[in-house]
């Protein structure tokens, strides 16, 4: 099978070492990872503020860098959801006939990490060792718009050495929700607020979601709170080992 | 704004939701009551549509008579009017707000009364209908306690269900003594803030109103075009008093709450108040079919409100907005309304519902704020009854929010120039990856220690708050190339 990582242009920016996290327990479990250098961005930004026109040329870019691989694995749900729900219906509104087809064809194949794990690789146990307290934050396009369920906590709970204790109203919104937390910095704040309390009650060392630009927003805040408490990808805790100096 | 646009949904003067939600995210004490009240009717509405079966078969099953029934809804509206006029009633047909106040301010007018008691109802909420009754010298008593507490603080809803929710009982108990002397019966003296002390002296208060009111002015939560028959769903008997004692009702009712069957009510009487009141059933539903000689009223008017609903609905997209049963479960699952509250949305639509339905009905031009108000989560999805994908339609609002406005400003505004320039970045790998390397530049000239902090300018509305990890100096893509040189997947 050939697996293609879509970084998506935040990660690939901002946290690379989530990137290389993904590629680590796919070649520990023996697959091979590629990388199309032609990739960029899935335009979920664009999208959501509702410059749609603007978001085409990246749904084409898309299609046109992974045309070639059986799976796409991205670790992001929101991307992954963008890619998933969002290019077709921008393909059907604004594109031809061939970028109607090539997206229809292309959008199954796109996996969030968890999902590939554990939907078409069939693995839950992937061999990490994390020795830390950690509690899961399961972002809005993971719970209700991927329906991830519990896979990330399946691979979360395989993990040796973890404590792994359960946030309470886990399934509020953190208040990132893209640029709501420009327009809407107030709300935001206030329901960022309510998230880190709740994080911060379960005494974990770390956060972890599989969502980067959530868990830079609740980092930022126990970060300028001087919590303590570090925020992870969870494909991060999942390349981690015994040996590793985490 | 075009002239079948709604007129009166929006609050005249009422500015844009983020400097709107300052007020109650500024007032420790109300985010308290929103945050408390909103929890326990949730809790309550997961326990009773968790407990059915068949709980996801009711919705799937009232979202398609819903899709039905906006399909051919001019058909099941004439065949309303038929219906209605053969049992008696009257059917009137108004276009917008001013319309619909001039029918009912007639009609009132003709019975000689200069008083009228109502039935909690959005729809006379959303064309302003007591204020124009006081314009044309009649009085209009809200009944509903929630109401109540409204009109006599002379204050604005901020729920669909729980219009008082941003008031406590001390202040409730204060606006009663202060205020129920000048519409009526005074309230008791040493009224205290017991619940129960509040709910008489509300009763004794109202009691008066209903034995002497002969015109009553409702909603209807439904209307059966099969048979005529209009309905009223309530928790408090206020209801059924103003829809039986008076000699004239006069019901106000959205065009889109006319249902085909009367068995369609199977599925609608058990999504409502399980999504609503978090209840099995409610305490009073209350129907009727024209007039009945000797036993109610004996006049009956139904008026059919477009005010805007006909443009919604020739929005493909944005018509399932039409389907709400106003059960307000999508305001008490939502984040942003348990902080912010109703009074920020502007309009009598709060929440979810009415960042989707509010811009609809007046054109999204006049709340250009409200599709944004919202992190899309997606919960209120979840929790609508009638699988209205609030989400969905908050997204292609936002679209046609920023088509207004390009169609409107000869030049491009700056987070339309930032959108331009990030899809000319993005859409090329080349670009990217010079702009990550300038970023991790910026990066290291504004930090201290790899972390961002409070910025000037612009990014202030983010950093305020948060700190942010300077980007590293190299990028993914970066490290693939060097640590995969054959560059066999570029």
């Amino acid at each position: 099978m050939r697996i293609a990582l879509f970084i998506t242009c935040f990660n690939d920016t901002m946290f690379p070492e989530t990137g290389k996290a993904v590629v680590t327990v796919l070649e520990r479990l023996g697959h091979t990872v590629e990388f199309p250098l032609a990739q960029t961005c899935c335009g979920q930004m664009h999208f959501n503020t509702g410059y749609r026109p603007e978001a085409l040329p990246l749904v084409r870019g898309f299609a046109e860098a992974f045309a070639d691989y059986d799976a796409i694995v991205t670790p992001s749900a929101s991307c992954a959801g963008m890619v998933r729900e969002n290019h077709p219906l921008l393909a059907q509104q604004y594109g031809d006939a061939e970028l109607r087809a090539a997206v229809a064809e292309g959008a199954p194949r796109v996996h969030e990490f968890t999902e590939l794990l554990v939907d078409v690789l069939g693995v839950t146990d992937v061999g990490a060792y994390f020795p830390h307290r950690v509690t899961y934050h399961p972002t809005c396009h993971s719970l209700r718009g991927l329906r991830l369920g519990d896979k990330p906590l399946a691979l979360l709970r395989a993990v040796r050495g973890i404590d792994l204790v359960e946030l309470p109203a886990a399934d509020s919104c953190c208040g990132f929700g893209g640029t709501f937390a420009l327009k809407n910095a107030e709300t935001s704040t206030a329901m960022l607020g309510d998230k880190m309390r709740n994080v911060v009650s379960t005494g974990a060392d770390v956060v972890c979601a599989a969502d980067n630009s959530c868990l830079m927003h609740i980092g930022g805040g126990l970060s300028r709170l001087r919590t303590g408490i570090g925020t992870l990808h969870l494909a991060e805790i999942l390349a981690s080992t015994q040996g590793d100096a985490r | 704004m075009s002239p079948d646009s709604g007129t009166n949904v929006v609050w005249l003067g009422s500015p844009g939701f983020p400097e709107a939600a300052r007020t109650a995210l500024g007032d420790p004490q109300l985010r308290r009551n929103l945050r408390k009240a909103t929890a326990t009717i949730r809790d309550k509405r997961l326990a009773v549509t968790g407990e059915l079966d068949d709980w996801e078969q009711l919705r799937e099953a009232g979202a398609a008579t819903k899709r039905h029934t906006l399909r051919h809804l001019d058909r099941y509206l004439l065949r309303l009017e038929d219906s209605v006029t053969k049992a008696g009633g009257v059917v009137h047909w108004a276009a917008d707000a001013a319309g619909a106040n001039r029918i009912v301010t007639d009609l009132v007018r003709a019975t000689g009364e200069a008083e009228v008691v109502k039935v909690k109802s959005m729809a006379t909420q959303e064309i302003g209908l007591n204020e124009a009754l006081e314009q044309a010298g009649i009085r209009a008593y809200e009944t509903d306690l929630a109401e109540l507490i409204v009109q006599l603080g002379d204050d604005r809803p901020s729920h669909i269900l729980v219009p008082a929710i941003h008031r406590n009982r001390a202040e409730i108990r204060e606006i009663f003594q202060r205020e129920m002397g000048a519409w009526g019966r005074p309230a008791p003296d040493g009224l205290t803030d017991e619940p129960r002390a509040l709910a008489e002296a509300a009763r004794l208060h109202l009691r008066d109103k209903f034995l002497r009111a002969k015109v009553a002015v409702s909603g209807a939560n439904f209307a059966i075009a099969e048979t005529g028959t209009v309905g009223v769903v309530e928790s408090e008997g206020n209801g059924r008093m103003c829809l039986t004692l008076p000699e004239t009702l006069i019901t106000v009712m959205g065009i889109e709450k006319v249902l085909p069957r009367w068995q369609d009510l199977e599925v609608f009487l058990q999504l409502l108040p399980r999504s609503s009141t978090g209840e099995r059933m409610n305490p009073y539903t209350s129907t009727w079919r024209g007039v009945t000689p000797g036993d109610g009223p004996q006049a009956f008017h139904l008026v059919l409100l477009d005010n805007g609903r006909t443009a919604t609905l020739a929005d493909t997209v944005g018509r399932q907005a039409l389907a709400c049963i106003r059960c307000s479960a999508c305001l008490n699952v939502c984040p942003v309304y348990e902080r912010t509250g109703g009074h920020a949305y502007g309009s009598v639509y709060p929440g979810p519902i009415g960042a989707i339905l509010t811009p609809q009905l007046v054109g999204v031009e006049h709340a250009a704020t409200l599709p944004f108000a919202s992190t899309l989560c997606g919960a209120c999805y979840d929790a609508c009854p009638v699988k209205i994908n609030i989400p969905e339609v908050l997204t292609h609002l936002r679209a046609e929010v920023v088509e207004a406005k390009r169609a409107k400003r000869r030049v491009p505004g700056a987070e339309a120039l930032a959108m331009k320039a990030a899809t000319a970045v993005l859409a090329s790998p080349r670009r990217l990856s010079v702009a990550q390397k300038a970023a991790a530049l910026g990066g290291r000239l504004v930090s201290r220690k790899d972390v961002i902090g409070p910025l000037p300018g612009p990014l202030h509305a983010w950093t305020d708050a948060r700190d942010t990890p300077a980007p590293p100096t190299e990028s993914f893509r970066a490290w693939w190339q060097r640590t995969h040189p054959t560059g066999a997947d570029s």
